[in-house]
């Protein structure tokens, strides 16, 4: 474990590298914002305007983060701002939830979401049904927030996505943000928002770079919670994604181009509340639907779709049976052939597509 | 003659009397639902005064003040403890007796409720442990915070909620502190933060509302409370450490009354010097079943927290007479003879009555009186908690989030679609 911390410690992104997009022109007023640097804007913002916010995590203050995403807020706010934990996680989630009970507004950081396990029950029990418990009494204004899912190399144990775990429960909002828009406008609204929300960040997502529109630098940015983006338009089947995977998607959705096939690729951008209506809307144009997550399959975020499309009016206008693309269902292992094909790859989903399509 | 001193002491006495038979229980006791108060809650205030006295004893015939020896706490990490003596006044040592008293019988009619089963699920009584919770208030302020694990009901009255509002959410009505949806464990008031079920969970809680408390400056301590069956939680060390490492001004304190549920504390912890615990954080040992000693060292632990000195630890050894809940008989691991001891030699009301009976502080009569208006207190609330209606329907999915637009939510079967408002 230590030797396993020190190593996420090293900063290292080499495998981002391969992920960069190509760089495009840009226009006039927007600039290339990496999604590190997009979070780190949205908390330094936040931390700004309202005197009650404070980030509390595993080596957030002095080191910077983890992942550098927290770079230079220590040396700006100070230790009473940006506190430094020990390696007790549900002792500090607790202690990040009790703040947010009486006045603060706690940004608690989890070095990956996978640590948030041992602090699960401070998550649940004490945050997400206190203010349903308390008959509206009590609220809860707190993030959660750290990289979720798979990243490369750090096998089983650093590796599971947890976002249907927490879309599970009621009394959560769940915010799976792809680009640096997503990531800057969630984290600013979930760190307004007065409720827990969990923010699953991922960190092969880091260090990538894209254009951010001048509207989106403002300081003021929000985008909604529970409202999903349509983030290409199409015509023959909606792939339904979140996270990393909305780029596979949007490479996947240029290749079968092609072949001439248009798809719609749709960033949920929130779990919970997952915005069915934007969904609904999109399958009942394309007729067939894929979705495309990280995660393990049983009880997933890609199975809870395909129940909702057919509670709906959706159902009917299905061509054929939607298709979930998810990671293996099996721990994720170490070695990189391996590792590679356990989660969604771009011929992947091309291949689903084509299958649903029955071409 | 006597009517001049009846009216000098109803002047000096101001509104702590309790020398009075009559109450207008219109303002005392609402029976209708109260709307959400947006005011912070006051402490449990006696009926009015002034009305017809019926003791012959008045005010030059007792004892205002006295002072009393207590138990001397054993200390760790610390250069003294609390002080051996405690000065309790007649108002005081009445104001007292009157809220533990309380305390007692709700936690009986609760008893009896749950056995006629208007009380379902968990219920898990105090009767033996008022002094604890009366006199931890009695050493800090409403303004300070509190908040402690499931067996909650006496420190939901002490920190300001009406009886009939906890009995109510026992039973499961809308007039319920936490309008029905909570239960026995999850109530909840200004500076109160319940009533916690998971054990254990509540202790780092506590350590962030002090954080809270040191961050805002105000000045204010959190009293944080576990049993000594969640004393051996890891989260509890956990706590230990970072109010210790940050200084956080919170007060621990473990209610050891010796039984965690069935296991008695010599086969659940390897150390059962519960105040020493905390290691690098001070600790006292205190008799949990004297209201002065308790009162005493709450003082002097929130004295050391606002002095900027960081966590301190109290041990509070107390007991409990019903068995851990109300499906425990709570003989099975302990004897009746064992119980009835401490009824006998120990207990809090009775203790803190014969001290002030012996130093002529009070008169028989007027317990008798306070005894007589509490049991009519605790019937009305218990009226009030079974005639009250159970929550609408409609509300059923209300208060999943704060401050937010009306929001669907799906309910049991796809045709079912309910709302839920902030």
């Amino acid at each position: 474990m230590a030797s396993l911390r020190c190593f996420l410690r090293s900063g290292r992104n080499a495998v981002s590298v391969v992920l960069r997009r190509e760089f495009h022109k840009t226009s006039p007023a927007s600039v290339q914002v990496t999604v590190r640097d997009a979070l780190n804007q949205a908390m330094d913002e936040e931390l700004e305007r309202d005197e009650r916010v404070f980030l509390l995590g595993e080596e957030v203050a002095q080191y910077d983060g983890a992942y550098k995403v927290s770079r230079g807020l220590w040396k700006k706010y100070g230790d009473k701002r940006i506190i430094d934990t020990p390696i007790t996680e549900m002792g500090f989630t607790g202690i990040a939830v009790g703040a947010a009970m009486a006045g603060l507004r706690p940004i608690c950081e989890f070095m990956t979401f996978n640590f948030s396990m041992q602090a699960i029950d401070q998550v649940i029990n004490s945050a997400a049904k206190t203010y349903y418990m308390s008959a509206g009494r009590q609220s809860v204004p707190i993030v959660f927030r750290g990289p979720n899912g798979a990243s490369a190399g750090v096998a089983a144990q650093h590796s599971q996505c947890f976002a249907a775990w927490y879309g599970h429960c009621p009394g959560l909002k769940v915010v799976s943000p792809w680009n640096a828009e997503d990531a800057r406008g969630l984290l600013k609204a979930a760190i307004r928002d007065d409720n827990p929300v969990v923010f699953l960040e991922n960190e092969l997502m880091y260090g990538v770079a894209f254009e951010m529109s001048e509207e989106a630098q403002s300081k003021d940015f929000t985008i909604p919670i529970g409202k999903a983006k349509v983030e290409r338009q199409g015509t023959h089947v909606s792939l339904v994604t979140h996270s990393r995977y909305v780029s596979h998607c949007l490479d996947a959705a240029v290749v079968l181009a092609k072949d001439g096939i248009e798809c719609e690729v749709v960033n949920l951008r929130t779990i919970r509340p997952l915005d069915i209506e934007t969904i609904e809307a999109s399958v009942m144009k394309t007729n067939h639907l894929v979705t495309v997550e990280g995660g393990w399959p049983q009880f997933g975020v890609g199975a809870e779709i395909c129940a909702k499309i057919m509670e709906g009016p959706a159902f009917n206008y299905l061509d054929a049976p939607a298709t979930r693309v998810t990671g293996v269902d099996i721990p994720m292992p170490y070695a990189k052939i391996l590792e590679d094909n356990s989660v969604p790859q771009i011929k992947d989903i091309i291949f689903s597509v084509k299958k649903t399509l029955n071409v | 003659m006597q009517n001049m001193l009846t009216l000098i002491s109803n002047v000096f006495r101001g509104t702590a009397t309790k020398n009075v038979l009559l109450i207008r229980l219109s303002e005392h006791v609402d029976l209708t639902s109260p709307p959400a108060s947006a005011t912070p809650r006051q402490p449990p205030k006696p009926p009015p005064g002034a009305m017809a006295v019926v003791s012959a004893r008045s005010y030059a015939d007792f004892t205002q003040q006295a002072s009393f020896d207590i138990k001397k706490c054993d200390i760790h990490r610390l250069e003294s403890g609390p002080p051996v003596v405690a000065e309790l006044t007649r108002d005081q040592g009445l104001q007292y007796y009157r809220t533990m008293n309380t305390m007692r019988r709700m936690e009986l009619k609760a008893d009896q409720l749950y056995k006629q089963k208007i009380i379902r699920g968990f219920c898990h009584l105090y009767d033996g442990q008022e002094a604890c919770a009366v006199g931890i208030e009695a050493g800090i302020n409403l303004s300070d915070h509190l908040i402690t694990a499931y067996r909650a009901h006496g420190y939901t009255y002490t920190r300001g909620v009406p009886v009939k509002e906890i009995m109510a959410e026992l039973t499961g009505r809308k007039g319920g502190v936490a309008k029905g949806k909570g239960g026995s464990m999850h109530m909840y008031a200004e500076h109160f933060y319940g009533g916690n079920g998971i054990v254990g969970a509540q202790v780092p809680l506590g350590a962030g509302i002090a954080l809270a408390c040191q961050y805002q400056g105000n000045n204010q301590v959190c009293v944080t409370l576990y049993g000594d069956g969640a004393a051996n939680q890891g989260q509890i060390f956990e706590s230990y450490n970072m109010a210790a490492l940050w200084k956080l001004p919170c007060i621990f304190i473990c209610e050891n009354n010796k039984y965690g549920m069935g296991t008695s504390v010599e086969r659940a912890s390897a150390s059962t010097d519960y105040y020493k615990r905390g290691d690098f954080i001070p600790g006292i040992r205190v008799d949990g079943m004297d209201l002065l000693c308790v009162r005493e060292a709450t003082k002097f632990a929130a004295d050391h927290c606002r002095a900027g000195k960081g966590p301190i630890l109290m041990e509070l050894q107390t007991y409990r007479y019903h068995g851990h809940s109300m499906s425990d008989p709570g003989v099975s691991y302990r004897t009746r003879e064992e119980i009835q001891e401490v009824r006998s030699k120990s207990d809090p009301i009775s203790t803190l009555k014969d001290r002030m009976l012996n130093n002529n502080m009070a008169s028989v009569e007027e317990f008798k009186e306070i005894d007589v208006e509490i049991r009519k207190e605790i019937e009305e609330a218990a009226q009030f908690a079974t005639s009250d209606p159970e929550p609408p329907l409609e509300d059923l999915c209300d208060h999943i989030f704060y401050n937010e637009p009306p929001i669907e939510v799906r309910g049991i079967h796809p045709w079912s679609k309910l709302k839920s408002v902030s």
